[in-house]
């Protein structure tokens, strides 16, 4: 990753008739790096994408794509880049091969399309009419699509949604060897799992607003500095030494289980520290984490919007 | 950007032959009424002189104009369903303009009008004869630069309609008055004075008038007006349509 911004947006607003979907948003996006934006929904990440993409207009602020302006120079910028859209179509009665080959006709310079089925597993459906895909396969037909022009910087917009385990995985592979070609991504994703392994930022949006820019691993340690361990022993009221362990929050005894919680980057040391020093036979162990699904529901609220 | 075009034009093609109901409704059902009608009604001026004229001699260019009416509405209904369904929009996202995307549909109704037309003139020439003086390829050329004039005017009201639900009213609205004023059905003279200054400035009435001309072996040289203000609403129909074309 280097240091160059590829895409920048700063102050970026838009609004609907009178409902303002985005009220300010600022981030900027490294050359080869997967940056994610997530959010709850309509919280406008779709709104914000689409500006970038040159297929929505802002009402006000600045945003270079590649150092083009994507509403002046769409048609330059169109070469250079690959978009998937959150909600999209093709006509009924295409066939998978037939869109890939169009799409392969617009651009200058492509990929080997055939190749590209293959790696998205489509190949078995190269002649098939899109409205006899499945979910899944079309999605996938569309991110072939997004890549066939070898883009320089990729959009998807809730890439795996509608995906099984096994294509989302391949999805991410594919993804990551994106990047690994020096490329750029911007995606979206209500996944936090999928942020949290693919991307190197992510960006946090709420009611139009970006509220939190960083590192996975960073946003958790800031915002959910919370360890848990939970292990069961033969030791019965254990509670009142467990609670002497440096860190400690809270101790819930079950049986001949217990939960302890506490904070800090060596808690859990702590806790294997104790153990060990009382000579405390653990039959099993293990250590609850806080993960970004954690502070996305911290910093969003756990309530479905509208 | 020709590559584009051809490309598009080919697949919309295929696309369109994969749907049985429509060919048969854009090619088929025009071929089979102008039969039956021929067989009933043509082939005996001096009966037909009761009849309106566009169902008497002039009924090839009442079916000519009549399709070209057709392929119009289903070009917009086109239009409309792709931007309805997002696909105008997942086109937006790609190099295409649309100024292509519309060419390209132009181009199947083209083909398949021509087709029609075609047929229909092969079809029906044991009853309506040409005029001898008439030359086929003048007449094929009127057939292609008065269907490309009147598709411009479906290019505009593709721009812009929203859904597929309206792209028929709206179609038909627009399209009909000018067909019903374009003097294929009432002869312009009939026209009270109000009417028939309105019927000139419509762009229809001059494509009936010059396909009556050329079918009954006049010259082009005698209908420069005719082609002067098709060229017109052409260059004015696509000039306003790529400014007002919206993809959803
Ligand atoms: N074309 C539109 N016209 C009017 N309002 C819109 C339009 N598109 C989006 N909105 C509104 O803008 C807000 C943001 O929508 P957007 O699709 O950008 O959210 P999102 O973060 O992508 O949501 P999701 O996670 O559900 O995809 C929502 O309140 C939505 O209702
Ligand atoms: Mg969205």
């Amino acid at each position: 990753m280097s240091e160059r911004p590829v895409v920048q947006v700063s102050d970026l607003r838009k609004t609907y008739g009178s409902t303002v979907a985005v009220e300010s948003a600022s981030f900027e996006v490294l050359e080869g790096e997967i940056f994610g934006l997530i959010g709850p929904n309509g919280a406008s990440k779709t709104t914000i994408m689409e500006c970038v993409e040159g297929i929505r207009r802002p009402d006000r602020g600045l945003i270079s794509v590649l150092g083009l302006d994507p509403h002046k120079d769409i048609y330059k910028l169109q070469h250079r880049i690959g978009v998937q859209l959150q909600e999209a179509q093709l006509q009924k009665r295409i066939k998978v091969w037939e869109a890939v080959d169009l799409w392969s006709s617009l651009y200058p310079h492509t990929v080997d399309g055939e190749a590209l089925l293959e790696q998205l597993g489509l190949t078995a459906k190269r002649g098939s009419w899109f409205m006899t895909l499945s979910g899944g396969q079309k999605q996938r037909l569309f991110i072939a699509l997004a890549l066939i022009n070898d883009p320089e910087v990729v959009f998807l917009d809730e890439l795996t949604t509608g995906l099984d385990p096994q294509a989302r995985r391949a999805i991410w592979a594919l993804v990551t060897s994106i990047r690994e070609r020096g490329k750029t991504v911007l995606l979206t994703t209500h996944l936090m799992e999928e942020a949290e392994r693919l991307c190197d930022r992510v960006a946090i949006i709420e009611h139009g607003r970006v509220i939190e820019i960083d590192t996975p691993q960073a946003l958790v340690s800031k915002h959910c500095p919370e360890r848990g361990v939970v292990f069961s022993c033969d030791l019965r009221d254990a509670g009142a030494g467990l609670r002497r362990i440096e860190g400690i929050e809270a101790v819930t005894e079950e049986g001949t289980s217990y939960r302890l919680e506490g904070r800090g980057e060596d808690f859990v040391s702590h806790v294997m520290r104790f153990l060990s020093d009382n000579e405390i036979q653990v039959r099993d162990f293990r250590t609850v984490m806080p993960t970004l699904e954690d502070v996305f529901l911290k910093l969003t609220g756990h309530g479905i919007r509208d | 950007m020709l590559r584009s075009l051809l490309k598009l034009t080919w697949v919309e093609i295929k696309i369109f032959v994969r749907e049985p109901m429509g060919v048969l409704g854009t090619v088929g059902i025009p071929v089979l009424i102008f039969l039956a009608l021929g067989k009933t009604l043509g082939g005996a001026p001096e009966d037909a002189s009761e009849l309106p004229t566009f169902l008497g001699p002039q009924l090839p260019v009442f079916a000519a104009v009549f399709i070209a009416v057709g392929s119009v509405l289903s070009l917009v209904a086109i239009i409309s369903i792709y931007r309805e369904g997002g696909i105008l929009k997942r086109l937006r996202a790609t190099p295409l303009r649309p100024q292509i995307i519309l060419s390209a549909h132009v181009l199947v109704k083209l083909l398949f009008t021509t087709v029609t037309i075609a047929l229909l003139l092969l079809a029906g020439r044991r009853f309506f004869p040409v005029a001898p003086e008439a030359s086929l390829f003048s007449l094929g050329l009127a057939l292609l630069f008065t269907t490309v004039s009147i598709l411009a005017i479906g290019f505009v009201i593709a721009s812009v309609v929203p859904t597929a639900r309206f792209a028929q009213p709206i179609g038909s609205a627009i399209l009909y008055p000018m067909l019903a004023l374009s003097g294929v059905l009432v002869s312009a003279e009939g026209l009270p004075a109000g009417w028939r200054v309105v019927a000139n400035l419509l762009p229809l009435t001059h494509a009936v008038s010059l396909l009556q001309g050329i079918w009954t072996g006049a010259g082009w040289g005698d209908h420069l007006i005719e082609v002067a203000a098709l060229i017109l609403n052409f260059v004015i129909c696509i000039a306003l349509s790529a400014k007002i074309f919206r993809w959803e």
